[in-house]
């Protein structure tokens, strides 16, 4: 049986405080490292950095992730912050950070994350955001102080998120997608619509089915250039055009890296022993999805990973059999006040269904199944909160399409 | 053990309720109720892990 005498979890954000927190609670009483590229401690929540923080309802300290780890009080606990790891050995079981020192380990969780991916070739250009971190938050909202013009683009979640908190705050804004809808890569056209309309009702601006070509401005942005021709007047932009995994870092370790950390279906890295991966980083079979392999960026899977990893991992040390992480995503959004909640999954060839009240008509009230042949996949709750359980179970359930009415 | 919910964070996403219904239910006014203010130490488990779960971080346990 292998000995578990250190574990070394490299990502101190959700997934990997979650993961060191499990460690402990299972009962780990090992030297434990937290290393973590941000330097705040306890690390910042990133949901409310698109939300409350930007809008400026809360300041930014309410918006910390809540933890019982504490190196006063856990002296086998050290936290290595404001440190990358650079290089990952898993044959000798190294990794080394980028102030060129090295930390051996026993066990390895990866839960480094991911990082929103950027325009090429504008990093001269000041007035242009991504919304990951708190400093990214921060710089933002010192941009949206005074009076600008905000072009959004991309419309996915986070997306459409800062276009309402930027139209909460009073700016103009336009919000620029290369595809035909917002959100229609992950919920499809009719949902894409109805987002749309939204984001019209409220004054945005909408630049749909159009690439972004340039930006105008030599040292501050003046506007965004698109493939259709047209310039679209920006002071202030915010590219929200997906994350990349953080995986360059483990390049030449023996992992294997295909979109992510592949895992098995218990969050065991494939390729080397007693290397798990947790959070948005990591790409595993889920169960309930008849093993298909999924890597979820949403704030309730990284929380889960990160304690079935610490679980994964101590099972394995244990030389017993890995628990399988089965999961059935879940996500929720606002919008002007119009609360989106997700269970389960939707990918291009599922069906949905209006199941319930009228959730694309102008109410947006109601519930929309997702169908694939015959099985429930998941449901998008609009403005229904005690609906998204039941979807669950159904779910869950591997439940066929009609589902029974309730009694 | 207490159980106390900050309703100002709280978004209803029902997360807690799936972990623990003896203790939470979102209701169709689309409001969190807390069934048991004052749960059993036999719930104390659940509890802490619908308090861990609640992606808002609402819900505190006060002993």
């Amino acid at each position: 049986m292998p000995d578990l005498g250190s574990v070394v979890v490299v990502g101190a954000s959700l997934a990997g405080m979650r993961a060191a927190e499990a460690l402990r609670r299972e009962g780990f009483d090992g030297q434990l490292t937290l290393v973590g590229a941000e330097t705040h401690w306890p690390p910042f929540d990133r949901p409310p950095l698109s939300k409350q923080v930007l809008v400026g309802k809360w300041e930014a300290d309410k918006a910390v992730l809540r933890t019982d780890l504490d190196p006063a009080t856990d002296d086998r606990l050290e936290l290595r912050l404001g440190r990358r790891a650079i290089d990952l050995d898993a044959a000798e079981r190294r990794i080394t950070l980028d102030d060129d020192t090295t930390l051996d380990y026993d066990g390895l969780i990866i839960a480094t994350g991911a990082t929103p991916r950027t325009l090429p070739g504008v990093q001269q250009v000041t007035g242009i955001h991504v919304l990951r971190t708190i400093d990214d938050c921060s710089s933002l909202r010192r941009d949206l102080d005074g009076p600008a013009y905000v072009t959004v683009i991309g419309a996915g979640f986070i997306g459409c998120e800062v276009a309402a908190a930027a139209r909460a705050l009073g700016h103009p804004v336009a919000l620029v997608e290369a595809l035909p809808l917002p959100l229609v890569r992950v919920l499809g056209e009719d949902i894409g619509k109805m987002t749309s309309e939204l984001h019209r009702e409220h004054g945005v601006e909408l630049h749909l089915g159009s690439g972004v070509e340039g930006i105008d401005g030599v040292q501050r942005v003046e506007g965004v250039r698109l493939t259709n021709g047209e310039v679209v007047k920006a002071d202030v932009v915010v590219v929200g055009i997906g994350v990349t995994a953080n995986t360059d870092w483990l390049a030449a370790s023996g992992l294997v890296i295909d979109n992510g950390v592949l895992c098995d279906q218990s969050l065991l890295a494939a390729g080397a022993e007693g290397v798990a991966a947790a959070g948005d980083v990591a790409r595993w079979p889920n169960p309930v999805y008849d093993g298909a392999l999924m890597r979820i960026e949403h704030w309730t899977n990284a929380a889960e990973h990160g304690e079935h990893a610490a679980r994964s991992l101590l099972a394995w040390a244990r030389g017993e059999e890995p628990p399988a992480f089965e999961s059935i995503p879940y996500f929720w959004s606002e919008q002007y006040g119009v609360r989106f909640q997700m269970v389960g999954t939707w990918a291009e060839g599922d069906e949905q269904h209006v199941v319930e009240g009228d959730p694309l008509g102008p109410e947006r009230k109601g519930v929309i199944a997702f169908v694939r042949g015959d099985r429930v996949i998941g449901a998008l709750c609009v403005n229904r909160p005690n609906r998204t359980l039941p979807w669950r179970k159904h779910i869950e359930a591997r439940a066929t399409y009609p589902v029974p009415e309730p009694e | 053990m207490r159980v106390v919910v900050d309703f100002d964070m709280c978004q209803s996403n029902a997360v807690c309720q799936g972990v623990a219904p003896e203790v939470f239910e979102v209701r169709d006014d689309g409001y969190l109720y807390i069934l048991q203010e004052n749960p059993s130490e036999e719930l104390r488990s659940k509890v802490e892990d619908a308090a861990r779960s609640c992606p808002v971080q609402a819900i505190t346990i006060e002993d």
